[in-house]
């Protein structure tokens, strides 16, 4: 396909489609452009080795501006797309000037939801290196830290901060925060992960003050008990940077809706990838955004084959998967999961260190968590790909051939 | 032939280029990376590439000699 591609947003989903195009041979002119100055980056180490201190930037970075001009990547940073026109097939941005474009590439990501509590310099949110810089700095040895949300990142902080000294406690209005995702009794099962560690926790209750108290915050739960911190982190979720695209002819609702291959529905010459995309699953029938660093990575090859062959099927995103080093473990999570599916456990946390909990419907395997055990979940990942039995999952982990090992208890 | 390296220190085991390489890539009992055959026909290249640039970890990098 003849012409310029032009991809707003240069954090994993955008970066990685340019890096997909040339190595699929593409040679027409690729602009990535990002409203970040510092972009491009990647986000997983914010929560952990770069707000520890022991990463720093350059640590971080996603393509170093001399690997850019060695790609012939055009790299417009600290430029915010303000406006899609594509009638004209233009993309406005924020200073004034406007970009043409034969194929566009929509990887503008998301950003904090936001929450009624701002209190500067005292309460914090994670998504970009500005962020992570400025947290970095307030986690003091000594002080005491609320985290507002116990999913992946506010987990992830927590664990930071208690690594480097910080009184950590961990508010979630639900009593297993992750229960959304892997059903309740796993969900109950990872509750545990904090406490394990020496990470207080107040879960199944909802923060509904943050205000000034002295030199630090004070945090007001729903049952009125009011929690004493030098400072806050609010986690509580992601909404994808779509505003700019209303009344562009693309169909936007909590995100860019695509089809299965990351094509922008109603548009010609447009695709959107990573946490702002909306793609058509043919497994779940229906449309999903996925937040993950691996399902981004995957769309943006499967839009990459798209632009620069398209003569050839482009290979699909697999099932989801996501990992989360928290609390001392690796927490990992791949497929469809949920109290829905038959579960099975194998290992003992506290026995062995490792555990995997595998999940299944009418004897298939449709989905795996492991704890502190990557290789049950690369088995599992690979049976997944294979469609295997549940069976013969727990057999490759258990590695025998007769029958399983009696499952732990499982400690809820 | 281009060859494929794997820094076994910085990998955590996250199995991501198996996923998009088994050919290539495995992992061992203490799930660490293990490269089955270093080097590649040119052919193979962009998908070897997407599966070196599916590490979270950048533990995988391709030689051109």
């Amino acid at each position: 396909m003849a012409g310029s591609t032009v991809i707003i947003g240069a954090s994993v989903a955008g970066v990685r489609t340019a890096q997909a195009l040339r190595s699929l041979g593409y040679r027409d002119a690729i602009t990535l452009v990002d409203q970040d100055l510092h972009a491009p980056y990647d986000r997983p180490p914010l929560s952990k080795q770069f707000l520890a201190g022991s990463w720093d930037a350059e640590r971080i970075s996603l393509l170093p501006a001399d690997r850019a001009g060695e790609l012939g990547v055009e790299l417009l940073r600290g430029q915010r797309a303000s406006r899609l026109d594509t009638g004209r097939a233009v993309v406005e941005l924020s200073g004034g000037t406007e970009i043409g474009y034969d194929t566009l590439v929509v990887a503008t990501g998301a950003r904090p939801r936001p929450s009624p509590w701002t209190v500067p310099g005292r309460v914090f949110v994670l998504r970009t290196l500005a962020h992570a810089q400025a947290l970095r700095s307030a986690l003091v040895p000594g002080r005491r830290l609320a985290v507002i949300g116990g999913g992946f990142i506010g987990a992830e902080v927590a664990t930071t901060a208690y690594n480097l000294g910080l009184t950590v406690t961990v508010i979630d209005p639900l009593r297993a925060p992750m229960a959304r995702v892997v059903g309740d009794e796993v969900g109950r099962f990872l509750a545990r992960l904090p406490h394990r560690y020496g990470v207080a926790t107040r879960l199944g209750v909802a923060a509904d003050l943050i205000a000034p108290d002295g030199d630090g915050v004070l945090v007001r739960l729903g049952d009125g008990e009011v929690i004493h911190c030098d400072l806050a982190v609010v986690g509580i979720g992601a909404v994808p940077n779509d505003d700019w695209l209303t009344s562009s002819g693309l169909t936007v609702e909590d995100g860019v809706w695509c089809d299965e291959a990351g094509r922008a529905e109603g548009v010609c010459g447009v695709y959107a990838v990573g946490d702002v995309a909306r793609w058509f699953s043919p497994g779940f029938d229906r449309h999903r955004r996925v937040e993950h660093w691996t399902s981004a990575v995957e769309q943006a090859t499967c839009v990459g084959h798209r632009i620069a062959r398209p003569a050839v099927a482009a290979p699909r995103p697999g099932p989801d998967y996501v990992w989360s080093d928290q609390y001392g473990v690796t927490v990992q999570v791949a497929g469809v999961t949920g109290d829905a599916l038959d579960r099975h456990w194998l290992g003992d946390l506290d026995r062995q260190g490792r555990v995997a909990i595998l999940y299944g419907e009418h004897g298939r395997l449709r989905g795996a968590v492991t704890v502190g055990w990557p290789s049950a979940m690369l088995a599992c990942r690979r049976g997944l790909a294979r469609g295997a039995l549940v069976e013969e999952a727990i057999r490759t982990l258990t590695g025998s051939a007769g029958t399983p090992q009696r499952p732990a208890a499982c400690q809820t | 032939m281009p060859r494929v390296e794997a820094d076994r220190t910085a990998c955590k085991g996250y199995g991501n280029c198996v996923i998009a390489a088994p050919d290539v890539f495995d992992v061992d009992d203490d799930g660490t990376v293990v490269v089955r055959c270093e080097s590649f026909p040119e052919a193979d290249r962009a998908r070897i590439e997407a599966a070196v640039r599916s590490c979270p970890v950048a533990a995988l990098s391709i030689r051109d000699d």
